[in-house]
């Protein structure tokens, strides 16, 4: 089965050439009569689209008759969600906008738990929906929605195209919005009359955004100020979110890190920003982070926040976080700064210039490496005693956290890692190390269940020379496995390890811990009646069915998934129930009551800190 | 809590009025009154808007206005500094026995007489919110059949104008 590889464009460097590249690479176009279907098409190829995920209709599908003839490749989904979510996986993997296209009605609804996610976690998409005519709107006319105002609070602007006149520069601007400044989801709504209709097509249009004006470049003011709280801090931690890698700063990163020799933590969203191998990397923060990350943060005196926002997940109970500390909050969304958190020094910037002109600030101030060597002997103290690791189950089952590793281990840096939501997603954040930016996808702010099969699909699609494996739970993977038809039809040979504990792992956990042991409705059955029977399942959907149950399989099972080039994979890694994600902070305390595992709460007082 | 009147000047486009009430309400934020209309430049429309809020909270509702993308400006209109005004239309119990006292308060507050019946006068009034409250208090031992207000709209004092300026380029 051999597919057309996606030509990869080299348009988008970074979010904020885009839109030039976007109007300026592609030949200006005289104007040509076509219908307003043709102008779209038209549009997405001088945007340089390569490809969009979807599903016909019949609002949309004036639009797939010149689709047909177009150089977009459209990658035909089974569900409207795995188009978006396939959308927001190619977008993080290439960091280019990803597309995605529905119909009127339950097509567009179909897109409210991607668009919403994207929305969290500031991802670039285009969704493309098809509405009723016109005439038709607000008659509850067959399959109607009005998704312009479902989705209003989950995107970052959405437009309900009028004429067919203004599609060109619709879709021009949705782009632009979709790429720069902070990014996120963009939907455009055409009505089925205004896709017929017959217009003239002319590229580039020139983009009508009077009210849109993203800061980039930070104020010279509070970058001084900035540096001299640096320069005065005895306790400081880089704190470092997801803006960082959108904003393409990892190396600015490694060098401001360098040079002054401060502590790095990374969020769920920043796995891969900075090496975890470095010796400075104290790993994640937050409510599965590590012992030194999260007491680095409660302990710090100055925090050096980059593109990150003070998620409830990572500053737990937030009158208890960070009791200490001075912030210094960098991001490109002014809405961030202060949210959460009040920043003694607010930076609003693209995480690229104000890492770089940090860079020169403190190097006129910074008096070089070893200023912090009673910090580091406490957290270096702290990564000794309190490593990440885990138990092997006493009842003989095989330990998901081992199986992870090992992908891990076996697959190597190189590969992109897409996770589901739950259990398995903490694990393969911990356990499988991240040394290259865009190598972690999964769904942070959302926390979308079935996020990791058609996300893994997408990056794949991005990335075709990419080893892609999908971690996903046996919860997750039943809900939108669907997608592995897709793979197996269209020539997009993912991995996917579905680490199968038989349960809604998390939630067992949160039983476990919080609810007496009372386990309700989170017992899926995959273990007891295996059902479904994944290796069975696959095979259904084309793919190749794997199954390991013992921890000796473990490697062989995964070095023979890594030969198959040729198909989708599955594994079923039939793993025991009871592992736990720890450390933990439980939900709603301070970071302070961090359990290194079950009832066992560091030791922070013989350190002299607490 | 303080009362807080911003001035946001926003693209006169469909959809926008639900996008920035939409954020008040999803941000937690009641709107104790809003008004809407165009401006000098048909492409601009203004919308007033009165909430109650403290400054921080506040400040976080105006960063998030600010990121909507047909929001052009947001101007928070100090009191002092600027003129403030609401429309009020009531319709009240008046027969003759009572008439003459009623022409008497609308003439203290210097509001007007829209129109007559039998038993009822109906009353026109413009001021600030104070005024217009004092205004109902006087008329309510009377009968208020029924009333109506518009939300309260603001412009500053002065010269200058804040409809003006490279952010608001006809759109």
């Amino acid at each position: 089965m051999t597919r057309p590889t996606p030509e990869t464009l080299a348009h988008r460097a970074n979010p904020a050439t885009v839109a030039a590249a976007a109007s300026s690479a592609q030949a200006v176009a005289s104007p040509v009569p076509t219908s307003g279907a043709g102008s779209l098409v038209r549009s997405l190829e001088a945007l340089g689209v390569e490809v969009a995920f979807g599903i016909p209709g019949g609002a949309i599908l004036p639009a797939y008759d010149p689709l047909y003839d177009s150089k977009v490749r459209h990658i035909l989904v089974r569900h409207e969600q795995g188009a978006g979510h396939a959308a927001t996986g190619y977008a993080q993997a290439t960091g280019k906008v990803g597309v995605c296209i529905a119909t009127s009605g339950p097509g567009a609804t179909n897109l409210v738990t991607p668009i919403a996610d994207a929305y969290m976690d500031s991802v670039p998409i285009v969704a493309i929906t098809g509405q009723v005519g016109r005439p038709y709107i607000g008659t509850d006319a067959f399959q109607e929605a009005d998704i312009q105002g479902i989705t209003l609070p989950i995107t970052k602007h959405n437009f309900l195209v009028q004429t067919a006149e203004e599609i060109p520069r619709i879709l021009a601007e949705a782009f632009h919005l979709a790429a720069t400044g902070r990014p996120g989801p963009v939907l455009v709504d055409i009505p089925k009359d205004v896709l017929q209709a017959q217009t003239t097509f002319a590229w580039p249009p020139a983009l009508d955004l009077p009210g849109y004006r993203p800061t980039l470049h930070p104020h010279g003011k509070q970058i001084r100020e900035a540096a001299r709280l640096i320069a005065a801090a005895k306790r400081p931690i880089l704190y470092v979110g997801g803006g960082v890698l959108k904003a393409g700063a990892t190396d600015g990163l490694r060098k401001l890190a360098e040079q002054t020799g401060i502590p790095v933590v990374t969020t769920l969203m920043a796995l891969g920003a900075f090496p975890d191998s470095h010796p400075q990397h104290l790993g994640m923060p937050g409510m599965h982070g590590t012992v030194p990350a999260v007491y680095g943060l409660q302990k710090a005196d100055l925090l050096i926040a980059l593109g990150a926002r003070f998620d409830d997940r990572v500053t737990g109970a937030l009158e208890s976080f960070a009791p200490d500390a001075k912030v210094v909050h960098a991001d490109i969304d002014p809405a961030e700064i202060g949210k959460n958190r009040h920043a003694d020094v607010p930076i609003v910037g693209d995480a690229r210039h104000v890492i770089d002109e940090l860079i020169a600030a403190v190097s006129a101030s910074a008096d070089g490496a070893g200023r912090y060597e009673s910090w580091w002997a406490t957290l270096n103290d702290l990564r000794e005693r309190y490593p990440l690791g885990y138990e092997e189950p006493d009842d003989g089952s095989l330990a998901p956290q081992y199986v992870i590793e090992r992908i891990g281990e076996l697959v190597g840096p190189e590969a992109i890692y897409v996770a589901g939501v739950g259990q398995h997603q903490m694990w393969a954040s911990q356990f499988i190390k991240y040394e290259k930016p865009g190598t972690w996808l999964n769904s942070g702010g959302a926390g979308t269940m079935g996020y990791a099969v058609p996300a893994a699909m997408g990056a794949k699609v991005g990335k075709p020379d990419t080893q892609v494996w999908a971690i996903d739970g046996d919860g997750c993977f039943q809900m939108t496995n669907q997608e592995l038809a897709t793979c197996a039809l269209e020539g997009i040979p993912v991995k996917i390890a579905v680490i199968n504990n038989g349960n809604l792992g998390m939630v067992r956990q949160w039983q476990t811990l919080f609810y007496d042991g009372r386990y309700s409705n989170t017992e899926l059955g995959t273990h007891k009646h295996r059902i479904p029977d994944f290796v069975k399942l696959a095979e259904a959907l084309g793919c190749i069915g794997l199954r390991c149950e013992s921890k000796d399989d473990v490697d062989k099972i995964i070095k023979q998934a890594m030969e198959i080039n040729d198909a989708p994979v599955v594994i079923d890694f039939t793993v025991g129930k009871d592992a736990m994600v720890w450390p933990m902070v439980p939900a709603g305390t301070s970071n302070d009551e961090i359990l290194f595992a079950r009832d066992l709460r560091p030791d922070f007082d013989e350190d002299g800190l607490a | 809590m303080n009362k807080h009147t911003l001035s946001v000047l926003v693209e006169n486009k469909p959809s926008v009025l639900a996008r920035v009430s939409g954020l008040f309400s999803r941000r937690g934020f009641n709107i104790d009154s809003l008004a809407v209309g165009e401006t000098e430049n048909p492409d601009v429309s203004r919308i007033t808007i009165v909430v109650n809020a403290d400054s921080s909270p506040l400040e976080q509702v105006t960063k998030q206005l600010n990121k909507l993308v047909n929001v052009l400006k947001i101007v928070e209109l100090d009191p002092q500094q600027s003129v403030q005004r609401e429309l009020l239309l009531v319709k009240v119990r008046a027969d003759r026995a009572q008439r003459s006292q009623v022409l008497e308060t609308v003439e203290l507050f210097r509001a007007r007489v829209i129109d007559v019946a039998p038993d009822t006068l109906t009353i026109e009034a413009t001021g600030n919110p104070d005024k217009l409250d004092a205004l109902l208090r006087d008329l309510e031992p009377y009968g208020i059949k029924e009333m109506v207000q518009s939300g309260l709209v603001a412009i500053g004092r002065g010269s200058r104008s804040i409809t003006t300026g490279p952010a608001l380029r006809a759109a």
